[in-house]
C-alpha cells in the first residue's frame, strides 16, 4: 500500500511527474492559476521580459487583478496599472479585470470560479492562501516566482508538513470565521505554522458557510503558514458548481496521514476576538477589549478577509436605523463589483450611508495603508482586515485593531471598541 | 562567498511593512525602495548603511506581505546578507530568488555595530568584535544553487542556454 498522504501532499504530488513525495522535498510543480496584482505584477513583468522568451505558458492560466491602488490613486499607481493592462493586451490574458470588473483579487477569483478545488495556485500576494477554503493548494509567492511561472507554467515548491486544526461544536452568537482564525493565531503565534500547511476540520464548519472558510484560509499566512486548506464537502460543491467553467477534483487526506501537530478547540468556549496592535497574535476576548474603553477614530469593513456579502449583511444588521458616533469614520468597501451591486439591491448601502458611513468602490485601499482611509499619527482604527502591524494603515504612530465585521459595526456606533451585544 | 561589514541589529517580527512601507509601493524602482528601506523600524537606516553591511535580526524576519520590494530594497542598500534566528517563508524564498543571501542562525550574541566576516558557503559567521563564531543552519542544495546563480531568473536563463528548458 502506498504511503498515506495529506490533502496538501496529494494535490502537490498530482501536479508533478513524481510517483511519491514527502514533506520537506523540493519539487517542481505545475501551476493551474498564477496571479498578480498592480503592485506585484509590474516587477514580475520586468523579470518576465528579462528571461527573454516571447510567450506566456498559457494565457488562460494567468490572472491579473489591479486592486491595490486601483482606481488609480496617483500618477505612479496609474503607471503600474498601465503596465498590467499593456501586458494583458499583448498576451491576450484571459483573466485580466479592468477597473469596473475588478475587485479585491482573493474575493474575485473564487466568486468568478477561476480558482477551483484541487487546483495548485500561486499568487504574488501573501493572501493567495485564501483559496485553500475551496480545497485547493494555494500559496503566496514573490514577483520573480510569478515571472518564472508565467514563462514556464511550473514553480519550485517545498512540500510542507501539515498541522491539523480541529474546531468542534457550534459557534456562539456573533462568532465567525474571523474569530476562530484570530483565536488560533493567538494560541500558536504569528510564527506558529511557519513553512507549514494548516488543515482545518471539525463539526464547527457545518455551522459556518464558505465566506467563513475563505476568511480563515485567508489569514493562515498571519500564523506564518504556507497554506490553509479545508477538505471539500457539500458546502464547497454548492459554492463552486454554478461558478466553475472547467472540471475540478475533490481531494481528501488519508486517515493515516502524518501531521506535525494536531490541535483541538472547543468552539463553544470562544467569544468574538479583537487583535491588539501590532501583531495579529495579540487577540483577546471582546468582553475584555470592550472593558478597556478604547476609543476609535475609524472603522473599516472590507478587504479580502471580510469584504464579502455575508460580512456586509451582518454589519448592516447592526447598523440599521442607527448612527455612528460623532467624529468617527465608518468606511465600507464591498470587495467586488458583484458584492457591491448585491449590497445595493438589498438596501445595505443605504443603511451604511444613513448611519453616517461612506461606501467605496472595491479596492484593497486602506488595508495596507494605500489610500481611501489613511490614519494620522495618534489615530486608531478597528478593522475587519488582516494585519495590524505598526504603520500598516498609515502613520507609524497610528494603531489598528482587528475584528470581525459585527464588532467593527458596533464599535463605529459607540466610537469605542464594543461588542455587538452592546448595541442590539 | 565571503562578506565583511558592520551589523545593523533589529528585533523579532520585523514585517515587510517595516522593511518597505506600502505607501512607497507605487514605484518599484530600486532607488525609491533603497531610500525608504527599513524606514518604519529605523528612519535613518538608509543613510547610515554602507555596502557590505549586515542586517541581523531575531525571529520571523520579513513576515507579512509577499512584496518582493522588501528584499529588493535591502539589496539596493548594499546589504548582501541577512542573518536572523528565523525567517517568514515568502521573504525567505523571495531573497533566494533575487540572489540575496539569507542565513538562519542564533543571533542572540550579535549586537548592533559588531563587525562580522561571513562565509556563506561554509555557513560561518565570525564576529570580529567579540571574537566568536556562530554556525548557520545548512541551506538545501537547490537553494544554494539558486542564490549562487544570482537568483531564479539567472538560473532559468542558464537552463535555457543548456537546452534544459
Amino acid at each position: 500500500m502506498s504511503k498515506p498522504l495529506t490533502i496538501t501532499e496529494k494535490i502537490i504530488l498530482n501536479h508533478t511527474d513524481l510517483n511519491e513525495i514527502s514533506s520537506g522535498d523540493i519539487v517542481n510543480a505545475r501551476v493551474d492559476i498564477a496571479l498578480g496584482n498592480d503592485i506585484t505584477a509590474p516587477i514580475a513583468i520586468k523579470e518576465f521580459e528579462a528571461i527573454g522568451i516571447s510567450e506566456v505558458f498559457d494565457r488562460r492560466k494567468i490572472a491579473l487583478v489591479p486592486d491595490h491602488f486601483v482606481p488609480n490613486k496617483d500618477i505612479l499607481s496609474a503607471k503600474q496599472a498601465k503596465m498590467l493592462r499593456e501586458f494583458a493586451k499583448k498576451f491576450d490574458i484571459e483573466n485580466y479585470f479592468e477597473c469596473g470588473e475588478a475587485g479585491v483579487e482573493h474575493a474575485l477569483l473564487p466568486e468568478k470560479g477561476i480558482v477551483l478545488p484541487g487546483d495548485l495556485v500561486i499568487g504574488a500576494d501573501s493572501h493567495t492562501c485564501t483559496y485553500g477554503a475551496l480545497g485547493a493548494f494555494a500559496t503566496g509567492v514573490g514577483s520573480t516566482d510569478l515571472a518564472y511561472t508565467m514563462a514556464f507554467g511550473e514553480l519550485w515548491l517545498k512540500v510542507p508538513e501539515s498541522i491539523k486544526v480541529i474546531f468542534e461544536g457550534k459557534p456562539k452568537k456573533w462568532v465567525s470565521g474571523k474569530d476562530l482564525i484570530l483565536y488560533l493565531i493567538g494560541q500558536i503565534g504569528v510564527e506558529g505554522a511557519n513553512y507549514m500547511a494548516l488543515e482545518f476540520t471539525g463539526s464547527t464548519f457545518k455551522h459556518l458557510g464558505m465566506a467563513d472558510r475563505l476568511t480563515i484560509s485567508n489569514m493562515a499566512i498571519e500564523a506564518g503558514a504556507k497554506s490553509g486548506i479545508f477538505e471539500p464537502d457539500e458546502i464547497t460543491e454548492n459554492y463552486v458548481k454554478s461558478r466553475a467553467k472547467r472540471d475540478y477534483i475533490f481531494y481528501k487526506s488519508d486517515e493515516e496521514a502524518e501531521y506535525a501537530k494536531v490541535l483541538n478547540f472547543n468552539t463553544g468556549t470562544i467569544n468574538p476576538q479583537v487583535a491588539f496592535p501590532h501583531l495579529p497574535e495579540n487577540s483577546v476576548d471582546i468582553n475584555e477589549a470592550s472593558a478597556k474603553n478604547i476609543k476609535i477614530d475609524q472603522s473599516v469593513i472590507g478587504s479580502c478577509t471580510n469584504g464579502r456579502i455575508e460580512d456586509l449583511r451582518i454589519a448592516a444588521q447592526i447598523l440599521k436605523g442607527k448612527k455612528i458616533a460623532k467624529y468617527t469614520r465608518l468606511i465600507v468597501i464591498p470587495a467586488t463589483p458583484d458584492i457591491y451591486r448585491l449590497a445595493e439591491k438589498e438596501g445595505l448601502i443605504d443603511i451604511f450611508m444613513d448611519a453616517g458611513g461612506v461606501v467605496s468602490t472595491p479596492t484593497c485601499g486602506p488595508c495596507l495603508g494605500g489610500y481611501m482611509g489613511i490614519l494620522a499619527d495618534g489615530e486608531r482604527a478597528i478593522s475587519s482586515t488582516n494585519r495590524n502591524f505598526k504603520g500598516r494603515m498609515g502613520d507609524v504612530a497610528s494603531e489598528v485593531y482587528l475584528a470581525n465585521p459585527a464588532v467593527c459595526a458596533a464599535s463605529a456606533i459607540l466610537g469605542k471598541i464594543a461588542s455587538p451585544d452592546e448595541v442590539s | 562567498m565571503i562578506f565583511k561589514g558592520k551589523v545593523f541589529k533589529f528585533g523579532d517580527n520585523i514585517d515587510t511593512d517595516a522593511i518597505i512601507p506600502a505607501r512607497y509601493l507605487n514605484d518599484s524602482s530600486e532607488e525609491n525602495l533603497r531610500k525608504h528601506c527599513m524606514e518604519d523600524a529605523d528612519e535613518s537606516f538608509s543613510s547610515k548603511v554602507s555596502k557590505g553591511d549586515f542586517i541581523v535580526a531575531g525571529n520571523n524576519f520579513g513576515c507579512g506581505s509577499s512584496r518582493e520590494h522588501a528584499p529588493i530594497a535591502i539589496k539596493a542598500c548594499g546589504v548582501q546578507v541577512v542573518i536572523a534566528k528565523s525567517f517568514a517563508r515568502i521573504f525567505y524564498r523571495n531573497s533566494f530568488n533575487i540572489g540575496l543571501f539569507i542565513l538562519s542562525a542564533d543571533t542572540g550574541g550579535i549586537d548592533d555595530g559588531d563587525m562580522l566576516e561571513v562565509d556563506t558557503d561554509a555557513g560561518e559567521i565570525k564576529n570580529k568584535t567579540k571574537n566568536t563564531l556562530v554556525k548557520a543552519k545548512p541551506i538545501p542544495k537547490f537553494m544554494s544553487e539558486l542564490v549562487n546563480a544570482g537568483g531564479l531568473i539567472a538560473y532559468a536563463k542558464k537552463k535555457i542556454k543548456e537546452g534544459k528548458k
